[in-house]
């Protein structure tokens, strides 16, 4: 849950990467690896920008580039999709791919886990078939110290033939010495790169292909590497070959005969197709093994022990359930408990500047209409907004932070994979509503990692059903105010967490119910094959997790309230006080809406807020709030038990707080996650359908609810 | 399809090799991209919750594999309790 102007909205969907140099002797360094293995930690650390980083595979879902200066010369950086091959079978491999083949870097560097180095050389050996100038960076050397790995950096650099660094990106060691060999490596070639030995029949095929097209590949591709893609190509290469290459190699008659003739005499041998394909990734495994085979040392033979320990309680079989009901409830305890007394204190004072701006604006002489519409409509919600959102998301985003930095949410997709397989959908969908507790714009986003067409659809559609931040506090006020009234001090804070989660918990459910639904009709198929790796837990830094999830999200998230808040509480405002016949436009508007609003247990007012609160669900309380406040007559809002009487005094009961609560779980997406919708599916039908399944399922549920709950009650 | 031995079948701390791979061509991929290959050795470390997924630790990395796709993976099985390398 990457919260940032880059990772949300416009810059978050374009896959193709355009590169932005300042001058035309920047320098360009493309940073590819694997996923997970810190690629963005070093990308930070040399841009100085922050782009999101946590602990598991896939976070970086957007691309990035920055500039940094070293040594009297500019770089750009270009932060390439994390992926384990270059063989394009994903969007992200082909964007890597291309980038390295054509995105004329000056070096690329390829980042490495050193405590898993043999799975990177992978990567490093495919880059090194394209281009010569690569540097390999092995990162998380300090890891590897922990567990006793042994990396002889000299030895792998030359078997590799190519320069080895080693750093430690989060405590910033390496760094500058990885820059030097960069800058090395783009001035003075010298790079041998290690060939990797292919089968005969392969290399024959090879030695056949490559003089035919050297010619048109001189200066744009490595005319081996591509003789090797022609060997085995599918329908991909066609397009990647004319997007890039000019001449075009398939009315080339010389080399499709021999292209047709090798196929041939491959198959007349019993070659299939997929035999090419298993022997090419078999030599390249192989050479990968044998680089690392006598360069790694493991001292420690059991160093997977302490994360196996650490397993076998987060997803054993007795102990995995309860630990993730208590996480949540822990992270909602201490969000709630945590929040009320800032919440109390921000309130107090920013109502007192409101007391100071009427003196002030009285002072100026200002026309009581404007000093109304500017204080009583655009501060007062701002004010709303800023106290009620600001503590919760400040202390929920740096433990829900803490939580994915440690590496605990693939574990909780490891262990509800069989639920969302019951529902046809993938695992990795668990991650994705992780990511919209946050913000779902970003879970939407997030819905990347699911490679599965189809799957990944179902995620997008039901992410909504995970309440987001801006809908936290709302479901956090009415708690408090109505449920846990009576209860005292520490009891009520633990009743208000283990309510909450109750809603959390129905939002999986429903997640699991719509995935369920829409795998049987509208997005019919069978669950598809999907591997989830379970990262090595780390420390997180907690310093740092808090400075940046302070900064990068919860003022980000906020801003963005505000931005919408201020119009939002303008426009209630006037419909508030302009008058149509003998009603306000307001009363015109939620009495339209009222006769409907009560059967699913609500209101026209709170309705209406939600119609509202359309632009970002943060400010469907304060609309509520101000809208009663405009009927009545209630200048202080002082604690949350005036604001329970404001409501109870406008027909709330039980039933409508528990309603207005299953409504805020389910309800239409609000206007980024939409757009981003948009964007991710292409799709207006996609949209149209994320907008329809959780707003049909909410007023359903609603409408069940209440009428039964009306029926029992009597009311 | 009786007696051949099938990665799904391995228990906790078994180790076995890899004698070849009989998914589906992207599947086949994603396994070959993580290292996944004829020969390759592989060990199961944990099972889920719910029996299902299990994760197996292959060449330092720990990835989970549903049952549909950990069976359709030919085996021999090793003796000795995995000591967690290579």
């Amino acid at each position: 849950m990457g919260l940032n102007k880059d990772s949300m909205g416009m810059n978050a969907v374009d896959m193709g990467l355009v590169m932005k140099k300042a001058h035309d002797s920047d320098r360009v360094i493309a940073l590819g690896g694997n996923p997970n293995v810190g690629k963005s930690t070093v990308f930070n650390e040399l841009t100085g920008l922050r782009q999101h980083t946590g602990n598991w595979p896939g976070k970086t879902v957007t691309n990035a580039q920055g500039s940094c200066t070293y040594k009297n010369t500019e770089y750009v950086i270009v932060d390439l999709p994390g992926c384990y091959s270059l063989m394009a079978h994903s969007t992200e491999e082909e964007v890597a791919r291309d980038f390295i083949c054509f995105g004329r870097a000056d070096a690329v560097v390829i980042v490495c886990d050193a405590t898993c180095l043999e799975r990177s050389m992978n990567l490093v050996l495919q880059t090194m078939e394209i281009t010569p100038n690569v540097a390999v960076c092995v990162n998380l050397m300090d890891e590897a110290e922990k567990k006793k790995i042994k990396i002889d950096l000299q030895a792998i650099s030359e078997k590799l033939g190519v320069p080895v660094m080693g750093t430690a990106a989060r405590s910033k060691k390496g760094l500058d010495e990885l820059m030097d060999t960069v800058s090395q490596t783009i001035q003075g070639g010298g790079q041998c790169p290690v060939k990797i030995q292919y089968p005969d029949y392969i290399e024959i095929g090879i030695s056949k292909i490559k003089p035919l097209i050297r010619e048109t590949c001189e200066g744009i591709v490595d005319s081996r590497w591509l003789s090797l893609m022609l060997l085995h190509w599918d329908q991909d290469m066609h397009s990647f070959i004319g997007r890039n290459i000019k001449e075009n190699f398939f009315t080339n008659k010389n080399i499709v005969q021999t292209l047709s003739d090798i196929k041939n005499e491959f198959t007349s041998r019993g070659i299939t197709e997929r035999q090419i394909k298993d022997d090419i990734v078999s030599s390249i495994v192989h050479t990968a093994e044998d680089i690392c085979k006598d360069t790694v040392s493991f001292e420690n033979k059991n160093y997977k022990n302490k994360d196996s320990k650490i397993d076998r309680i987060l997803t054993g079989k007795w102990t995995a359930f309860p630990i993730m009901f208590l996480a949540l409830i822990g992270v909602f305890w201490l969000t709630i408990t945590g929040a009320n007394y800032p919440s109390q204190v921000i309130s107090d004072f920013l109502f007192w500047i409101e007391d100071q701006l009427l003196v002030f604006f009285g002072w100026m002489n200002t026309p009581q209409f404007l000093t109304e519409m500017l204080i009583l409509g655009v501060y007062r919600v701002l004010a709303w907004v800023v106290s009620v959102m600001l503590p919760p998301m400040a202390i929920f985003f740096p433990l829900f932070t803490l939580l994915e930095d440690i590496g605990f949410l693939p574990r909780v997709a490891f262990n509800l994979d069989k639920c969302f397989k019951k529902c046809c959908a993938c695992g990795k969908q668990a991650l994705t509503m992780c990511m919209g507790f946050g913000c779902n714009a970003a879970g939407v986003i997030g819905c990347r990692i699911i490679d599965s067409p189809r799957e990944r659809l179902i995620a997008i559609i039901t992410n909504n059903f995970v309440p987001c931040n801006g809908r936290f506090p709302t479901l956090i006020a009415i708690i408090s105010m109505f449920f846990v009234g009576s209860a005292n001090g520490g009891a009520a804070s633990v009743l208000s967490a283990i309510l909450l989660t109750a809603v959390i918990v129905l939002g999986v459910f429903m997640t699991f119910v719509a995935s369920k639904i829409l795998s049987k009709t509208i997005l019919k198929g069978v669950p598809s094959s999907f591997t989830l790796e379970l990262p090595p837990y780390r420390k997180p830094q907690i310093g740092k997790v808090i400075i940046r999830s302070v900064f990068d999200r919860t003022l980000f998230v906020l801003g963005r309230a505000i931005a919408v808040a201020a119009p939002a509480g303008l426009v209630i405002w006037i419909m508030a006080n302009v008058h149509i016949g003998d009603m306000t436009l307001l009363a015109h508007c939620s009495g339209f809406l009222d006769p409907f609003a009560r059967l699913i247990g609500l209101d026209g007012v709170i309705l209406l807020a939600f119609i509202l609160g359309f632009p970002a669900n943060e400010i469907v309380l304060p609309i509520i709030i101000m809208a009663y406040m405009a009927k009545g007559n209630i200048l202080e809002l002082d604690n949350l038990s005036v604001l329970k009487q404001l409501f109870v005094d406008n027909g709330w009961t039980p039933i409508t707080a528990i309603s207005v609560m299953l409504f805020s779980l389910m309800h239409w997406p609000c206007s980024t996650t939409l757009l981003t919708i948009k964007k991710e599916t292409q799709s207006l039908k996609w949209t149209v359908i994320s907008v329809l399944v959780p707003t049909v399922i909410g007023i359903g549920t609603c409408f069940v609810f209440t009428t039964v709950a009306r029926l029992i009650s009597g009311i | 399809m009786q007696n051949i031995e099938k990665l799904s079948g391995l228990n906790q701390g078994q180790r076995a090799l890899v004698i070849d791979i009989h998914s589906n061509d992207s599947m086949r991929r994603r396994l070959q991209d993580i290292g996944l290959i004829k020969g390759t050795e592989v060990s199961c470390v944990q099972k889920s919750p719910l029996g299902d997924p299990v994760a197996y630790l292959i060449r330092g990395a720990v990835i989970a594999l549903r049952h549909e796709d950990s069976s359709c993976v030919q085996i021999r099985m090793l003796r000795g309790v995995s000591n967690g390398v290579k």
